[in-house]
């Protein structure tokens, strides 16, 4: 059923049900992500897509569209809050991108630019969380991890479907665990697979290190605003 | 496999859904759950064992280590600070031979706190394994550490007569049950449920609705949804199964009505939740009942199991073409499972971080299926509504507010324990009701809630559309630092935030960091302004009701006593920041620097 939903005073014709994340997107309208992946499961866990609907900050990976709908993107307001959701990430973890693997092809990276971020607003805590190096293609970075549940939800072992990387404890003390004996079934390719579901540089494969020079790094060649634009992620 | 593991999954058809009473059944037997426990349910249960782990992790309660043959668990509300805590505290230390977070030597105790276990009106308190002792002195605790480490259990400790654990005997033996003030609604002696379930059935199922519908009542559990209305809409969902949840994981610090509820009023929950299955449609029931309440459990397994022998539950309820029946579910120690999705996850043997919604528990619930979830006390509500009717009901309260609550009341005051109100009373007329003196502030909601100002407050009104009060009312008087108050419950967002999303995650720490500032004396007015500008986007963006609400102690007290605040304003004029520690930023570099000239020597 075609609806219409207004953001930023644009009058949108879409589809009931339809999420509106996805929906911003397809009218040129674009809304900074880390955890939400375009046609999988919305996780809803990095907030960073938070919007106001009808006057109420939401996600947006959340909400599907209803007849009428007002949304505010792009607004000061809107706009600081999806920021400072980027810099907990960064206070909350260890990011030291000039050092990263994953620099130039990581989301965090890319959102912080986005957004405008200069440095974070929160107390850093450099956080210290022992490695994991255990796998044999795989090495957990987990002072990057920023518990968007990618891994944990779209990573499975091909025979039986189970979890390869998990998540234990709770709150603040919450940490990213791989199961080394299901990760060393994955092949090569399942292991990149991996490491570039992860947003940050948490989940590295290990053949692969500084494989793409300055200037033809993914983010730098096409930002991931154009991405999403593009509705590519 | 080890004989005892394969009969622990034989007991739950090796269903990964069960997981939780898996856990408990093994941690009960072993002492704790061991690596080798893991690897073999993982095999059994299709599960990898982190996935495993991933749920035992997340509650309190699960020990995946050894942690000493009893384990004690004190109960660190500020209800408890206020009563002797710190005493307490150390001659549990002194006695046991550990600190906190420490095992004995002797390898008989483990020693730990806990967050609120439900007994504020009798507080201190502790766990230790699955029975409780209460007003506690540091004379009391050294007794019973030397009964047990003389060879009781704690069991034998607080029972001495072995009364047998079914009775209520035994739960009233081991906590009281301070009913204050009753009324018409609750705790109602003389209810003979067989005529009364007997009369229910002879009514159509959108009848029962009707009524719960026309009484207005709205859900006691804290967020007040109308319970007539969630029940059409689940009712009027197209599958075959559809399930009735009685939440009974009362975690809001303060709060114990429902454990009261439970321990005097059981079937009355018994009986709102055949009536809600009988509205609905559902043949399965689950009571969701809080880790903190263990020694509740086999009480209530009797209660239901005098109800099924009366032909109350089960298959073809007295004669008719009605089957319910009704299992306990225990959790592990998660405030965050008072959230009903969160519950939803635990229920179905995961970590109980709260679910997206849309969809809600009506349409997809517990197994994906269609659920009521219910609080102990709307439950025991609606089995009053039932009996005698809408227009009964809705006398009571005011207009918009119908009916009575049930309030927790704890602190500064000469009658603590639970008090029924009409809806419409006002804040003064409950604290002179409850003889509180000299009152500096009242936590109304508990943590979650908000702190008001008797003086600012006091012709407030408890109703919904002011002071929709949860259940837990907690009284300070003049003498207490209101800014301890707040440290602590901002602690406990911290201590029972899922982890799940980023705003609660990690918001919930830079707030503990200011408020610690405070207290220091280091913090300056743009520390204040921080908190309140930090504290709108946690409540603004996170995912569920924890993170929504975790900011309230530090919003609502700035709001009512500024003076606390800005009294503990650092006056420094010196141009560092007052909070900038400068021996903490060098020492890094500066050890580091000596290691090299170490080296290089």
């Amino acid at each position: 059923m075609s609806i219409t939903i207004t953001i930023d005073n644009k009058e949108i014709k879409t589809d009931i049900g339809a999420t509106l994340i996805d929906v911003a997107a397809d009218n040129g309208i674009f809304i900074p992500r880390l955890c939400y992946m375009r046609g999988k499961p919305c996780l809803g866990t990095c907030r960073v897509c938070s919007v106001k609907v009808n006057g109420w900050m939401a996600a947006s990976c959340t909400i599907p569209v209803q007849d009428g709908m007002i949304v505010e993107v792009d607004t000061s307001e809107v706009k600081d809050i999806q920021k400072a959701l980027v810099e907990t990430l960064f206070s909350e973890g260890t990011h030291n991108c000039p050092s990263c693997e994953k620099s130039g092809r990581c989301d965090l990276q890319a959102m912080g630019y986005e957004t405008d971020m200069m440095v974070s607003r929160f107390p850093y805590r450099f956080t210290e969380r022992n490695k994991e190096n255990a796998a044999n293609l795989i090495w957990l970075e987990r002072d990057r991890c920023i518990f968007c549940q990618r891994c944990v939800n779209f990573i499975q072992d091909e025979e039986t479907g189970q979890k390869i990387f998990s998540i234990s404890g709770r709150g603040p003390s919450s940490r990213i665990e791989i199961d080394k004996e299901l990760a060393d079934k994955m092949n090569k390719k399942q292991a990149r697979a991996a490491s570039d579901i992860c947003p940050v540089g948490c989940i590295i494969d290990k053949e692969r290190g500084y494989d793409h020079a300055m200037g033809v790094r993914k983010y730098d060649i096409t930002s991931i605003r154009e991405r999403i634009l593009k509705g590519e992620q | 496999m080890e004989k005892q593991i394969k009969e622990i999954l034989q007991r739950y058809k090796s269903d990964k859904t069960r997981l939780m009473d898996i856990l408990w059944d093994i941690q009960n037997l072993y002492g704790y759950i061991s690596n080798e426990a893991v690897s073999e349910l993982s095999a059994a249960l299709n599960l990898s064992k982190f996935d495993i782990e991933e749920t035992a992790s997340f509650y309190h309660f699960f020990l995946l280590k050894t942690a000493g043959k009893h384990q004690i668990y004190l109960s660190n509300t500020v209800i408890a600070k206020m009563n002797g805590y710190d005493e307490v505290y150390k001659a549990l230390e002194d006695e046991v031979g550990c600190s906190f977070n420490g095992v004995s030597d002797d390898g008989i105790f483990g020693l730990f706190d806990t967050n609120c276990i439900g007994l504020s009106d009798q507080e201190p308190a502790m766990m230790i394994d699955q029975v409780v002792f209460t007003r506690l002195t540091p004379e009391y605790a050294r007794e019973i550490i030397e009964e047990i480490r003389s060879g009781k259990t704690p069991e034998e400790v607080i029972n001495p007569n072995m009364i047998p654990k079914s009775s209520l005997a035994y739960v009233d033996n081991m906590v009281s049950t301070h009913i204050q003030r009753t009324g018409p609604v609750f705790f109602r002696q003389d209810r003979n449920y067989r005529a009364l379930i007997m009369k229910m059935l002879g009514s159509y199922p959108e009848e029962v609705i009707g009524i719960v519908q026309n009484s207005s009542i709205r859900g006691r559990g804290g967020a007040g949804f109308p319970t007539g209305l969630k029940w059409k809409l689940c009712s009027e969902t197209e599958v075959e199964q559809r399930y009735v949840i009685c939440n009974a994981d009362e975690g809001e610090p303060g709060t114990f009505k429902d454990r009261v509820i439970l321990t005097r009023s059981p079937k009355d929950v018994f009986f709102g939740m055949i009536s809600c299955a009988y509205s609905i449609g559902s043949c399965h029931g689950i009571v969701y009942l809080r880790a903190e309440y263990w020694y509740l459990k086999e009480y209530l397994e009797d209660q239901l199991e005098e109800m099924r022998h009366e032909g109350l539950l089960g298959d073809k309820i007295l004669g008719q073409e009605f089957n319910f029946d009704i299992r306990i579910q225990m959790g592990a120690g998660a405030y965050v499972c008072g959230d009903e999705t969160a519950l939803l996850e635990s229920c179905e043997g995961k970590r109980g971080a709260p679910r997206l919604k849309p969809p809600y528990p009506v349409q997809e619930g517990y197994l994906g299926k269609p659920t009521i979830i219910n609080n102990v006390e709307t439950f025991a509500a609606v089995s009053r509504i039932v009996a005698k009717g809408s227009d009964w009901y809705r006398a009571l309260g005011t207009e918009e507010s119908s009916g009575t609550r049930l309030l927790s009341v704890s602190g500064d005051c000469d009658y603590p324990g639970i008090y029924m109100i009409e809806w419409g009373i006002t804040l003064n007329e409950v604290l002179r009701m409850v003889g509180a003196k000299d009152t500096q502030a009242v936590q109304v909601s508990g943590p979650s809630g908000e702190c008001v100002d008797p003086w600012k407050d006091g012709e407030r009104i408890f109703c919904y559309s002011d002071l929709s009060c949860n259940g837990s009312l907690m009284i300070f008087d003049n003498s207490r630092n209101m800014l301890e108050v707040v440290r602590d419950f901002i602690e406990f967002f911290v201590d029972e935030s899922c982890g799940t999303c980023s705003p609660c995650r990690s918001g919930n720490v830079d707030l503990l960091h200011k408020i610690n500032l405070i207290v220091d004396g280091k913090a300056t007015q743009e520390d204040l302004d921080e908190i309140v500008s930090w504290g709108n986007i946690i409540k603004s963006t996170s995912r569920c009701g924890l993170g929504m609400t975790s900011p309230n102690p530090l919003l609502t007290t700035l709001e009512k006593f500024p003076r606390l605040y800005r009294r503990k304003l650092s006056k420094s004029t010196d141009v560092l920041k007052p909070s900038f520690d400068m021996h903490a930023s060098t020492s890094v570099h500066e050890n580091l620097h000596r290691r090299t000239q170490e080296e290089t020597k």
